[in-house]
């Protein structure tokens, strides 16, 4: 961890524990104005409990050009991406991602290379649908370890995150407190319920809370209808293709359309709020990252549309070679966020618990 | 496009705001002349944080029932009678109003949470604070077609008979002038005008520092006393309170307050102990240790504890000075040692039974046969680490101000200014003549500002 990054995080928070003005936006205040003194692990869950509503921000009487030059969005941003980098694992790569979208073009690059070589080199053994370009066999081969590989580097990482913060034994009301609170996604609802200010300097607004659950459950939504293929394909013997009217097709369509209309929301607000009240060192990174999730969706959703075309095994190969990136960079790119978050809250829980 | 309004208003605070809003609404065009530039708008509103507020039943945010007589009652308590009833029972009556108003111009409250619970039957509290809620008025102001100039300082309003016939201001490196119909004075009190402090309060007022902006400099409060308009309250009353010496000589706001004297001795720059600092729970006492140390050598006094209570108050903005010894303290400080050690040592001797100590409320854990005493929270200094603070006199606010009526209407000694009406702490002396009470002064704003609003948008229709 940078401890320059971790030391202005820490100034900035004493500030903050003097005023407690901002005490109502989220569930970062009333963690902090918990302890009069800040630990490193203190600061790294603080961090990871802010979710750049950036309410405080507009609120703060500190702001630059202020001597106190407060801009705790920022300190929490550069420390939030720091303790990602810090704790992924392995740690070569670790680096390389959140900070630089052209990785990330490079990396999905890479994966699309990957998947027309396997397609034009593993001969389908007489399969239907998209089975006809790349055989179902061959696909387990690939996308097995390309799945296993970053939920092992995540388990890693999140353990360190874990011991870095002093977390304790995990309860399962610890858990149903943090997933209603991403379910809800309420550190976005700036704790009136107007939302955040992001997109338009201190007008409140739920177009940011609102992007993010259209990602988050587009995601799932996508995820599920990959679980409920393989549910179809190994328990009921009953192989893609599937057509409209079945849970696989449902769910994805559902999902790719939310994604892809999130992806294209987000960037759009992104686009429009102010660099400086984040981690502007991400910038690039986070671009990637929206782009190539929103190609994934773009790209599934154009399988359904141009499937039966002969389009067919070019569009397969750029949608899987997606994937493939997207699963292999999941731990260090910003998809990484989602799971530290869901971390701190559980954090978050047991701390609230302890105090009461 | 500054002459084609027809009323203009001098700052850009919450008192200003609410005039803005109201005129605007009643359909006159409005412009707000704010001294400061646009990150440090608002006056000492961004520094504030809640609004006090009547309600004959629970008024969400604020719980239970604060009625008008309960609340003047409170009034009356710290101005000491320096309260015109009249006015007084007028704002109070209408804050209840305001409290809904304020909500459907953007403001968010919340519950009140760590540190201010004391307060949720009278105090509705900004969520983000002051800030937020100029940001929010703004915004609305703007969606309402009220312009707005940043860094325009107004330097004379021309005064011919019983009208204010021109505004003359600086602005964008030019002097310029407009004709309004009608002018809102709500640009606060002088305490930024460091030599006026001075002329009012004597050399001490130098090492004062000032806790809001520096942008209220009295310019157009001088420049309307100077052609008769009538004023209220003394030019050496002002609103001071102890707080961190340490603290920026502007705008340091909330943060520079010091919460540790009721555990702690307080010793002047020669070491010497010189008010009961146990003497009631800290909010009342919070406003006259201004006034205690302004009068102490220096301006400056040293608060001093011991380890066993650091944590029984509000952290503070800058870390404490930290020994182990009290004389490793007090080299830090640059207090005479031994006098130190003489003076702890003194009071330590003067400390009695402690076992009844309790942090929150008064206690009675006194000092025996010690002059001056310390009459609650008594307990010797000698745990190490002990730790030390500076106080120094932070000024709120100052007291002087423009003379109003009902309407929030101006006069001179001839009767009132036909299109001058004053709003916010520019005339709230004419209803706190001494003494603060916790978001009072939003409450005048608010409704005084939304009747100078009416009553400027009134006559310029």
């Amino acid at each position: 961890m940078q401890i320059d990054l971790i030391q202005e995080a820490r100034r900035q928070a004493e500030i903050c524990n003097a005023c407690r003005y901002c005490e109502g936006y989220c569930s970062v205040f009333p963690a902090l104005h918990r302890d009069r003194v800040f630990a490193d692990g203190d600061i790294t869950q603080l961090a990871n409990l802010c979710h750049n509503c950036q309410g405080c921000y507009y609120a703060c009487q500190y702001t630059a050009p202020h001597e106190f030059d407060l801009n705790l969005p920022k300190a929490l941003a550069e420390v939030r991406r720091d303790s990602w980098e810090s704790f992924a694992w392995p740690q070569p790569l670790a680096r390389r991602f959140h900070r630089h979208g052209g990785a990330i073009a490079l990396a999905t690059v890479l994966g699309f290379a990957i998947m027309f070589l396997a397609i034009r080199s593993m001969n389908s053994t007489g399969g239907t649908g998209f089975y006809a370009a790349l055989s179902h066999n061959a696909m387990v081969a690939i996308f097995l370890p390309a799945f296993v590989f970053p939920l092992v580097s995540l388990v890693f990482g999140l353990n360190k995150y874990w011991r870095s913060v002093g977390g304790g034994g995990i309860r399962l009301r610890h858990l149903t407190a943090a997933m209603a609170e991403v379910a809800m996604m309420k550190n976005l609802a700036g704790g009136h319920g107007d939302g955040c200010n992001f997109e338009d300097e201190d007008r409140f607004s739920p177009a940011r809370r609102h992007t993010h659950q259209a990602i988050m459950y587009g995601f799932l939504l996508s995820f599920a209808a990959t679980g409920a293929g393989t549910v179809l394909h190994y328990v009921f013997n009953l192989p893609a293709p599937y057509p409209f009217w079945s849970l696989p097709k449902l769910l994805g369509l559902s999902g790719g359309v939310l994604l892809v209309a999130g992806c294209g929301w987000m960037a759009a607000l992104k686009w429009r709020s102010d660099r400086a009240i984040g981690d502007a060192s991400a910038w690039g990174g986070d671009f990637g990252f929206i782009a190539l999730l929103g190609f994934v969706a773009l790209s599934g959703l154009g399988l359904y549309a141009f499937g039966e075309t002969p389009a067919m095994g070019l569009i397969l190969a750029l949608h899987l070679g997606a994937v493939l990136s997207f699963f292999i960079l999941t731990p260090f790119t910003k998809m990484a966020h989602g799971f530290y978050r869901l971390a701190a809250l559980v954090r978050n829980a047991q701390t609230q618990e302890a105090r009461r | 496009m500054t002459n084609t309004h027809d009323i203009a208003i001098i700052g850009g605070g919450n008192a200003a705001l609410c005039a803005a809003m109201t005129a605007a609404e009643a359909g006159a065009k409005v412009l707000i002349l704010e001294a400061a530039p646009k990150p440090f708008r608002g006056g000492n509103s961004r520094h504030t944080r809640n609004f006090r507020c009547m309600h004959k039943a629970p008024l969400a945010p604020l719980v239970g029932v604060y009625d008008e007589d309960t609340y003047f009652a409170d009034l009356l308590k710290v101005t000491g009678g320096k309260t015109n009833e009249d006015l007084a029972r007028m704002v109070i009556a209408q804050s209840e109003a305001c409290l809904p108003w304020m909500q459907a111009h953007g403001v968010h409250f919340q519950p009140p949470l760590s540190g201010t619970l004391s307060l949720a039957q009278t105090n509705a509290f900004f969520m983000g604070g002051g800030k937020s809620l100029v940001n929010a008025y703004y915004r609305r102001a703007k969606s309402l077609g009220v312009d707005v100039l940043y860094q325009a300082a107004v330097t004379h309003l021309e005064l011919e008979g019983d009208k204010i016939t021109r505004v003359d201001f600086h602005h964008d490196g030019s002097d310029r002038s407009i004709t309004p119909k009608a002018v809102i004075v709500a640009s606060g009190g002088f305490q930024a005008d460091i030599d006026w402090l001075t002329r009012a309060w004597g050399p001490a007022a130098q090492n004062f520092l000032i806790r809001g902006t520096p942008y209220n400099k009295g310019v157009v409060l001088a420049d309307l006393l100077d052609q008769g308009a009538l004023s209220i309250g003394e030019a050496d009353q002002c609103h001071a309170v102890a707080i961190d010496g340490r603290a920026p000589k502007f705008d340091g706001g909330i943060v520079t307050r010091l919460d540790c004297v009721p555990f702690s001795i307080v010793v002047n720059k020669n070491a010497e102990r010189f008010y009961d600092e146990g003497e009631d729970v800290w909010p009342k006492r919070y406003a006259i240790w201004g006034r205690l140390v302004a009068a102490q050598p220096d301006q400056v006094g040293y608060a001093i504890i011991d380890a066993k209570s650091l944590d029984l108050f509000m952290p503070s903005v800058f870390p404490p000075l930290k020994a182990d010894t009290l004389e490793e303290l007090a080299a830090q400080m640059g207090l005479p040692q031994s006098t130190l050690r003489t003076t702890v040592d003194r009071f330590n001797a003067a400390c009695g039974d402690i076992s009844g100590f309790h942090a929150t409320e008064l206690d009675g854990v006194a000092t025996t046969g010690l002059m001056p005493p310390k009459t609650n929270w008594a307990r010797p200094i000698t745990e190490p680490p002990f730790y030390g603070y500076t106080l120094r006199t932070g000024v709120t606010f100052t007291y002087l101000g423009l003379k109003v009526d009902q309407n929030a209407q101006c006069c001179t000694a001839d009767g009132v200014i036909q299109n001058l009406w004053a709003a916010g702490e520019t005339m709230a002396a004419s209803i706190l003549g001494q003494g603060y009470l916790a978001g009072f002064g939003m409450t005048i704003g608010t409704v005084f500002g939304r009747i100078a609003g009416r009553k400027a948008a009134e006559y310029a229709n």
